[in-house]
């Protein structure tokens, strides 16, 4: 079966292609892009004006929970939140119960995405065996179940000479190694970002610094030994500094941000709902110049990707106090309306920027398919609505929990459609897209 | 409105219920001034000076806030506390005859809660209420022993005592009119 | 009759507290401060009297619900509503036994359903009051949460103070001790700098809070410089267990560099007065010939407290006034 998406503004950065195209879908697979293709007995949908068609967006630091935590996620209900985000794939963190640090665990996640049948589901493992930061994984078991990379996310690897191991290890593999960044001492039994806030709230803070600390020794392990290290969340100013350096020293460093550091400051800790746990997150809301440093990074090019770090809890697991509330918030669902008003409608940057770093740059770095609309590639499209009018509202997120603190909050760009190897599997209703 | 009492009757007025005080208690022994916070306190000091003028004997003046005692306190499920003032009785009221002041006898709630108060201090030997205007629709079984000037009012009416101390002069007003 | 002597109430600029719980003093506006300071000096005389005890609070149910020990406050607190005449409960729960039992919110909710007029809540995670105000009908008073806020104590600390000098404007405060765990600090600075008050701050940097300066204080660690000239000198409590080691490196050494002592005193003013939320640790924080010296106010501090908070149980109890009601 074919189809010619016509008419449509297509941004492909990959390929260099900005402006109105048509693309034809053959399959599963993407078969032309091209200026009035014919139709050649393809069902013809027209974009209407307005809409974008972007190689499917991937966003590389999701939490699916499953196995082990179905309470607040499963890989059926968060790959489906993830369509509904606008994410044709999803790379999934190994801190589940058990920890995916064996074939068993991946090969488990690829079978329950395979009946699900949603989004893309990409495993990562963890670096050491149940990511206690003693043992490796066994890192090639997991590269040949499918894992696309390798991280001990919730905690940093534990000490220098293990990452040095994994990032020696993994290279051996072609596998990105990715570092939740935080020195372990210094962030203490901290709960918010160390700031005026916290102070005034009394809550124990984590310093940007713990961060930073470890995105230089992360830097310092890649030059070491040559392989790929990616910085997972990156929320300080001073980590984004080190990021730059080392990146300029030529240091295979790659950089995530995602949409809660680059729009909110750990001013919401005290208002409008003081120490909501909505807002309590790791790394955690940091002060405006972070934010705003976490913009120009975006901006100038040294940030990466765009990840969400999906992290759903339960709401009872939420309504507790703010010492005793898990880290993390839901993103998939919010990601895309956040960047389309935050980064595109204030000018920050362009939509082939956005793209880059929702979709080129997320499956260049994890060496997945994906990342454009090349002939030939994964018919994974993510059509966005930039100009339409998005509240969102919690309670009608697809994905099973509802930790958010973006609820109410309008935002103008949205996604419109979802397409996964060809078939349509998110529509918004409130755009007009006949026949997809 | 209308003036019923004017600063030249209002001193008439205390000066007879200061005699009456000393003719019904046979002179001023064991006798205590309490005036009912705000303006029974005024009227209890003004009191304590004519009988000290009258007998040459100082009388001890209190003041008794009595809004903790008021029975209205929580009746309302909202609303904000009416303020609460010091009670000042710098005096043992064990064993004396207390007079106890106000400006105007109305429900009588007031007086009750005063006497609620004044029993915590401790026992006096009696307590006899004095109020500057009576205005009728007693709603507690409770009657004054000196009367400024009773005034037949309508329910619906309002009897404002201003007194130099807290309204910079001395006169009684009935608003809505007598009976 | 002579009417010289114009007598004039002082009525302070707001006559009720309208709002629904007392969760901090960063919320309350001066003049809501100098109205719980004004009727707390009514409550101390009813303190005074043979009967201590006032209906006001008749039929009004207190639950004290305390998840730390605290013999000092559950105290004042438990002697001021009896003082009211409230019914009180106390339920003390062990901290050890929330992680395994019930949350706060199923305890909140099982006691709403028995249906109390006031919780006053104690709880070792700061932000635990705000979290029950979202739960609960019921008017909730902070009596110390985490490391957030204990508006009683410094409320009852104004009080003392108001006491002594007659106002807290103009006056050089300086608190010294852990600044970085005490709840009781950031009350303090809340009030203290609203109501006027000049306010140092000193302890090792290591036990100064980020950005401290940006509350108004003045933040040092030249403890000569914090009591030179001081109208005021509030110690707070260094807690043995946690410290040593981690944030300096011994008691001693502490007391050597930060130990009130009657020879550091000599720098403050002459009539200072010396404050203690407690309890005390004699010889870490303070000397004990300053605890028991004749600039101690320290046992004025724990008096204060009951008339305190009878002006805070009181003055909630008539509730917030809520904008449709009004």
């Amino acid at each position: 079966m074919k189809r010619l998406l016509k008419g449509g503004r297509v941004v492909d950065p990959a390929n260099r292609i900005d402006g109105i195209h048509d693309v034809l879908i053959d399959g599963d697979r993407i078969a032309r892009v091209g200026r009035d293709l014919p139709v050649d007995g393809a069902t013809v949908v027209e974009i209407p004006d307005g809409l974008i068609v972007c190689p499917g967006f991937i966003d590389m630091h999701v939490h699916l929970r499953e196995p082990g935590q179905e309470h607040k996620e499963t890989v059926a209900t968060g790959t489906a939140s993830a369509v509904a985000g606008g994410f044709t794939a999803v790379a999934c963190m190994p801190n589940t119960t058990p920890v995916n640090d064996g074939a068993n665990v991946t090969a488990y996640i690829l079978a329950r995405a395979a009946e699900a049948n949603l989004a893309r589901v990409y495993p990562i493992g963890a670096v050491s065996r149940g990511s206690k930061g003693e043992l490796l994984a066994d890192i090639a078991d997991l590269k040949k179940a499918g894992c696309v990379a390798i991280t001990d996310d919730g905690h940093p690897v534990s000490t220098a000479l293990l990452l040095r191991r994994a990032l020696e290890y993994a290279g051996m593999f072609g596998m990105v190694v990715i570092e939740h960044c935080e020195d372990q001492t210094l962030k203490g039994d901290g709960v918010a970002h160390e700031g005026f806030h916290a102070s005034s709230l009394g809550l124990r803070g984590i310093p940007g610094a713990a961060e930073a600390l470890h995105v230089e020794r992360g830097a310092l392990m890649s030059e070491l030994t040559g392989s790929a290290f990616h910085v997972a969340h990156m929320s300080a100013r001073s980590s984004l500094r080190s990021a730059r350096k080392a990146k300029e020293a030529g240091i295979r460093l790659t950089c995530e941000v995602c949409p809660h550091h680059f729009t909110l400051t750990d001013a919401l800790l005290g208002a409008p709902i003081p120490y909501d746990t909505n807002t309590k997150m790791n790394p955690p809301l940091r002060e405006e110049a972070d934010r705003d440093a976490m913009l120009a990074g975006i901006a100038d090019g040294t940030v990466d990707a765009i990840a969400t770090d999906h992290a759903p809890h339960h709401y009872d697991e939420k309504k507790v106090e703010f010492d005793r509330a898990p880290f993390g918030i839901v993103g998939l669902e919010t990601a895309v309306s956040l960047s389309l008003d935050r980064l595109i409608h204030t000018g920050l940057i362009r939509l082939p920027r956005l793209v880059e770093l929702l979709s080129v740059n997320p499956a260049r770095i994890l060496g997945v398919a994906g990342g454009s609309l090349s002939e030939g590639a994964p018919a994974d499209v993510t059509i966005i609505a930039p100009d339409l009018e998005v509240r969102i509202d919690a309670s009608r997120l697809r994905s099973k929990s509802k930790n958010t603190p973006f609820d109410g909050w309008e935002l103008r760009g949205g996604v419109a459609a979802t397409l996964v190897g060809g078939r349509t599997l998110f529509r918004n209703e409130g755009v007009r897209l006949n026949s997809l | 409105m209308s003036v019923v009492m004017d600063a030249e009757r209002i001193s008439r007025t205390l000066t007879r219920i200061a005699h009456e005080i000393v003719e019904r208690n046979k002179g001023v022994e064991d006798l205590a001034l309490v005036g009912i916070r705000t303006r029974g306190v005024h009227i209890a000091r003004r009191l304590a000076r004519t009988l000290r003028e009258i007998t040459g004997h100082d009388i001890p003046t209190g003041s008794l806030d009595i809004t903790l005692y008021r029975d209205d306190l929580m009746r309302h499920a909202v609303g904000p506390q009416p303020l609460v003032r010091r009670t000042e009785i710098p005096f043992s009221i064990d064993d004396k005859k207390i007079l106890l002041v106000d400006d105007v006898l109305y429900t009588g709630r007031t007086t009750r809660a005063a006497l609620d108060a004044l029993i915590d201090f401790g026992r006096p030997k009696a307590i006899q209420l004095i109020v500057l205007v009576d205005r009728g629709h007693r709603e507690l079984p409770i009657k004054a022993d000196y009367v400024g000037k009773n005034l037949p009012t309508a329910l619906e009416a309002s009897v404002q005592v201003r007194l130099q101390e807290t309204d910079g002069q001395d006169e009684v007003l009935l608003q809505g009119g007598a009976e | 009759m002579s009417a010289q002597v114009t007598q004039v109430d002082e009525t302070p600029a707001v006559t009720a507290l309208r709002r629904k719980d007392l969760l901090g003093i960063a919320d309350l506006s001066p003049q809501e401060i100098s109205l719980i300071l004004d009727t707390a000096e009514a409550m101390k005389e009813v303190g005074s009297r043979p009967i201590k005890k006032v209906p006001a609070l008749r039929g009004k149910t207190v639950i004290n619900l305390f998840y730390e020990a605290s013999t000092r406050t559950r105290t004042s607190f438990e002697i001021a509503e009896k003082r009211l005449s409230a019914d009180t409960l106390n339920i003390a729960v062990a901290s050890s036994s929330v992680t395994k039992g019930e949350t706060l919110a199923d305890t909140a909710a099982n006691l709403e359903a028995m249906n109390p007029d006031m919780i006053v809540l104690r709880h070792s995670s700061s932000g635990a009051c705000h979290f029950l105000s979202r739960v609960c009908k019921s008017a909730i008073i902070n009596a110390g949460d985490g490391m957030h806020e204990h508006p009683t104590q410094a409320l009852l600390d104004a009080f003392t103070i108001r006491e002594r000098k007659g106002q807290l404007a103009g006056l050089k405060v300086a608190i010294i001790g852990d600044l970085l765990h005490s709840r009781v600090l950031r009350s303090n600075i809340y009030l203290l700098t609203k109501m006027g008050a000049n306010v140092w701050v000193c302890g090792p940097p290591t036990l100064i809070p980020t950005e401290v300066a940006r509350f108004g204080v003045h933040p040092t660690s030249d403890v000569d410089a914090a009591v030179r000239d001081a109208d005021v000198v509030m110690l707070l409590r260094i807690q043995l267990e946690r410290m040593e080691g981690a944030y300096f490196p011994s008691l001693r050494e502490y007391f050597n560099v930060f130990g009130m002592t009657e020879a550091r005193l000599k720098g403050a003013k002459p009539d200072v007065m010396i404050m203690h939320p407690g309890p005390m640790n004699r010889g870490v924080e303070i000397a004990s010939e300053v605890a028991d010296g004749p600039y101690s106010v320290i046992l004025d501090q724990v008096a204060n407290g009951v008339a305190v908070r009878m002006a805070v149980l009181y003055l909630l109890a008539g509730g917030a006034e809520h904008e449709e009601a009004a």
